[in-house]
């Protein structure tokens, strides 16, 4: 046949149709290698700079919070005499308080109970609010409109208020408790203070939780791999388990990544104004609570707790940024 | 209920009936005013019963409620009225795990279908875990590589994710997690409208070779009706929530009795021009009215070229106009 | 109809709301421990006479009902024990005329810089202003509101001793001013940001640069419009929380505000004042994040009424 050489045809061959040789699949399946969700998530968010420097301040002030203390040669609450207010030096590299204690055994167990609150608290939340919220979701209807006005109600009351409410109705008896019944001896170091700050993270907070969560949930719902296990008789629960939570997780994790650091400012907040943590356990809060007292003698006891802090909550902050980029479903497409 | 003793008496000399759906009314309340709530009628008062082996096609315009018809005999959605028997016993209220073996369904959406976290293995595998149908792990692996293979699926691909697959294969997946359970019955609710035409054909084959293999029974839903007519034994034709035309495949195009089947099947382009051209073709004007506020009488009487005043009055019974053929129209 | 509809339900909801604080306090203060009089140096006679006077022996729904009457009425009663005898409501008042002061003064401060900055950052993406704004705001709402204080006590009036420590002096009114807007313009400057990238890619935005519309008609009459949209939506809890948030900066400065009558109420176990002062807050929350979620609505017309 005589192709003009205008024609847009292209040449063609017998050879071009020949089925292609098993090798060439096999070639294609190495090159597919599976690529899950998480590992897929890792590699977006290992190449996240912020967010894995972010990830290393997190592990070593884990370390200098869990593992320091151990290494030190003071406790937090030893008062070591003739060491009474010194400034930073070899004995003492973060000095002392106006009582002899070492500082910086102190600004350990402070950021310790700082990442306790934040990682304990958003456990609760993540607990309270993703079942509420999925049970809400899940069955709609009436049964979802009464919830979801209790989370409208419950989302109106500020916290702050109930938190310090609540800490001054509980902290008597739970003090009993503590003191008398021995099983609960351990919770009287972390004091009715934290225990109040988790109660009210388990009552308040999780109604955030519960809304994403059930946004999700009815997102989820109407897709078809729903209706799908339920033709094949699937129960709720194994519903909720198998095919909505593991769907919403990612952002679930991200918005508890984001939570962490909302209850370390609620912690440190009452710690400064005095009824978080009990003395002579240190909080971060406390401690620089005590050090603004001497501020004008003293102003470097301010400093140590006080970077500290905003230096766990800015790791978490840009870490949780981090994830939920590398989480967010919207970029997997 | 005159219409159900026929079918029974005629069904007694073709084979035997597996699958019957009574008067099944499906209503959804939708909030329309302040306080007011006005019923979404998607399935209305609809019969028909389906023979062990066959396939029964139903096709309409989009919004007619045949996907609502087919979830509803799945009781996937709950009924609101009627009756739906399976091998001559009701569905209704009883525990539906043990109908969950011997009914499926396979779905439109390729994409949505698939959970997308969970492995073709275990997707497949699900059916065995819910139902206990499998005692141990290899026997559960070996009944999946069995099925993956019965759809024409690689056995490799067995621990990919469904992202990984195009739309054919993804299809063929949602067949086999619906066979998985060895079902009698299998809802197909447009299996093929979201794929290309050349995988259309790929699957349609499957699913016939399918039903002869595993002596399966089809409801296919599709608004394609070329497609129908190609799979289907007999086909109804659904308008607004009502059955309007219930007849074997081959009958229906021929000799089609209810305008609005006439309407649709002028509307089937023919690939010769001259066949095209001397064809008289039937415009189907107008919008379909909304399901929640239908006209009264006759559901179509708004776009029926043959519409009386009388049409206003009642709705049309579905009744038997020659043997085997139903239609609802009050001009028959 | 829709909106009068979405208007009216918001408008029941804040009221079952503040019904449901007003029940929560109540019943809480009353299972506190103690009674207001126990820490005075009075005889046994004496404290029950004042517990008669103050109807604190009667049953707790009497109590209860008797509260709510007066609250409609707008009657909180008086203080037992910090300023003892004068009306809850005169005190809440009083001290929060104060708070008010400060917070208005913090809220414009913190709108102007925070969506001022936003902008700079948004405009300037991935450029050394951007990156300027990034690390400030990032650090801003990395601070709790004491460590803000504390910096600027050593700062400002410890080493350069330009401004005073105590809220009475003049000038004393702006270290307290900073710390509370601190939080606020970070985060309206990063919420800013990310609103103002969004809008920006928007293809009606390059419609009007083909147009032929100058960048500036393009960036501050039509970007920045529909950017300041999500932004509205964080005012009202904004400013709910600079007016009510003042509790570590009033006390930090000494500032004779409604945060700090608060602490000290509780503290005192003053029971009336802690239930007027945290309804008086709770009330004002609800109003604000009322307002805000309905003028959201009639700005943005894509939201759905539910």
């Amino acid at each position: 046949m005589k192709i003009s050489a205008l024609s847009m045809q292209n040449k063609i061959s017998p050879d071009d149709f020949a089925p292609l040789g098993s090798d060439f699949f096999g070639e294609e399946s190495l090159n597919t290698e599976e690529v899950g969700y998480w590992k897929a998530s890792w590699q977006r968010l290992k190449a996240n700079k912020i967010a894995m420097f972010a990830l290393v301040i997190i592990v070593v002030l884990m370390f200098f919070a869990f593992i320091g203390p151990m290494l030190s040669p003071y406790t937090y609450d030893q008062q070591v005499r003739g060491d009474e207010g010194m400034w930073p030096c070899l004995k003492h590299p973060f000095g002392t308080d106006r009582i002899g204690r070492d500082l910086l055994v102190r600004c350990m167990i402070g950021t310790r109970i700082s990442m306790l609150v934040g990682i304990v608290s958003a456990v609760i939340v993540m607990i309270v609010g993703s079942i509420y919220g999925s049970i809400s979701g899940l069955i709609g209807g009436k049964v979802d409109i009464a919830m979801m006005r209790l989370v409208d109600i419950v989302y109106s009351i500020p916290e702050i208020l109930l938190i310090v409410v609540i800490k001054m109705i509980i902290s008597d008896p739970l003090d009993t408790l503590i003191n008398t019944v021995p099983a609960f001896y351990g919770l009287r170091r972390i004091g009715s203070g934290l225990i109040a700050i988790f109660l009210v993270y388990g009552c308040l907070y999780w109604v955030g939780m519960a809304r994403i969560v059930r946004g999700q949930i009815l997102q989820l719902k109407n897709l078809e791999y729903v209706t799908a296990a339920n033709a094949l008789g699937c129960s709720r629960s194994r519903m909720i388990r198998e095919h909505l939570l593991p769907n919403c997780i990612g952002q679930l994790i991200a918005t508890v990544m984001l939570q962490i650091p909302s209850a370390i400012f609620t912690e440190a907040f009452l710690s400064y104004i005095g009824i978080g943590v009990a003395a002579p356990m240190a909080s971060l809060g406390s401690l620089t609570s005590e050090a603004l007292n001497g501020i004008n003698s003293n102003p470097y006891r301010v400093v140590f707790p006080a970077i500290l802090i905003s230096l766990i909550i800015l790791s978490f902050n840009l870490f949780g940024d981090g994830l939920r980029d590398a989480l967010d479903p919207k970029m997997k497409k | 209920m005159a219409n159900t003793v026929v079918q029974n008496q005629q069904t007694a000399e073709k084979g035997e009936v597996l699958l019957e759906v009574r008067n099944l009314k499906k209503y959804f309340q939708v909030r329309t005013g302040f306080v007011k709530k006005t019923d979404l009628k998607a399935v209305d008062d609809v019969s028909f019963f389906i023979r062990r082996g066959e396939t029964l096609g139903i096709v309409g315009e989009s919004g007619c409620g045949k996907t609502t018809l087919g979830r509803t005999i799945l009781r996937l959605e709950e009924p609101t009225a009627g009756d739906i028997l399976y091998e001559g016993q009701s569905i209704l209220g009883k525990d539906m795990k043990e109908y969950r073996k011997k009914m499926q369904i396979v779905f439109q959406d390729p994409y949505a279908s698939l959970d997308p976290r969970k492995t073709v293995g275990d997707i497949i595998g699900e059916a065995m875990d819910i139902q206990k149908l499998c005692s141990s792990k290899e026997e559960r692996r070996d009944r999946i590589l069995e099925l993956m293979r019965l759809v024409g699926l690689n056995t490799e691909f067995y621990n990919r994710f469904p992202h990984e697959f195009s739309g054919g294969q993804r299809q063929r997946i949602g067949i086999a997690r619906a066979l998985a359970v060895r079902p009698g019955f299998i809802v197909c609710d447009e299996p093929v409208s979201a794929l290309d035409v050349s995988i259309q054909a790929q699957i349609i084959n499957m699913l016939e070779e399918l039903q002869e293999t595993q002596k399966l029974t089809y409801l296919f839903i599709a608004h394609d009706l070329a497609i129908v007519k190609h799979i289907s034994s007999r086909i109804g034709v659904m308008y607004l929530g009502h059955m309007v035309e219930l007849t074997d495949s081959s009958e229906l195009y021929s000799n089609p009795l209810h305008p609005y089947t006439q309407m649709l099947l002028s509307a089937i382009p023919i690939a010769n021009p001259d066949v095209s051209a001397a064809r008289k073709r039937i415009r189907l004007e107008g919008e379909i009215p909304s399901p929640l506020s239908p006209p009264s009488g006759c559901p179509f009487r708004t776009r029926c070229p043959k519409a009386s005043p009388g049409c206003a009055g009642r709705v049309p019974p579905l009744k038997e106009v020659s043997t085997g053929h139903y239609a609802a129209c009050h001009n028959l | 109809m829709q909106l009068s509809r979405y208007i009216i339900k918001r408008i029941l909801l804040a009221i079952v709301s503040i019904f449901a604080i007003v029940t929560i306090t109540f019943f809480l203060m009353n299972l506190m421990p103690g009674d207001p009089f126990m820490s005075e140096k009075a005889t046994e006679e004496s404290r029950q006479k004042l517990i008669e006077k103050y109807g604190l022996d009667q049953p707790i729904y009497i109590q209860y009902e008797k509260y709510l009457k007066n609250l409609v009425k707008g009657d909180m009663g008086t203080s037992y024990v910090l300023q003892k005898g004068r009306e809850v409501r005169t005190i809440i008042f009083e001290s929060f005329s104060v708070s008010m002061k400060l917070g208005v003064r913090a809220l414009i401060l913190a709108v102007i810089a925070g969506i001022t900055l936003g902008c700079i950052a948004g405009l300037t993406k991935d450029r050394l202003p951007d990156g300027l704004v990034r690390i400030f705001s990032s650090i801003g709402i990395s601070m709790p509101s004491y460590v803000v204080a504390a910096i600027l006590m050593i700062v400002l009036a410890v080493s350069w001793n330009i401004l005073p420590l105590n809220y009475n002096k003049p000038g004393g009114w702006i270290m307290p001013m900073l710390t509370l807007a601190t939080y606020p313009t970070c985060y309206l400057t990063r919420l800013t940001r990310a609103s103002i990238l969004e809008v920006m890619n928007q293809d009606y935005l390059r419609t009007e640069r083909a147009k032929g519309m100058s960048e500036f008609v393009v960036v501050f009459v039509h970007a920045l419009k529909n950017s300041l949209i999500p932004v509205i939506t964080y005012l009202g809890p904004l400013t709910a929380s600079i007016l009510t948030g003042g509790f570590v900066a009033e006390s930090v400065f000494s500032v004779p505000g409604l945060g700090r009558y608060f602490v000290s109420s509780i503290s005192g176990r003053d029971y009336t004042m802690i239930m007027g002062i945290t309804i008086f807050y709770s009330t004002l929350i609800v109003i604000m994040n009322l307002v805000c979620d309905i003028l959201y609505k009639i700005v943005d017309p894509r939201i759905s009424f539910e």
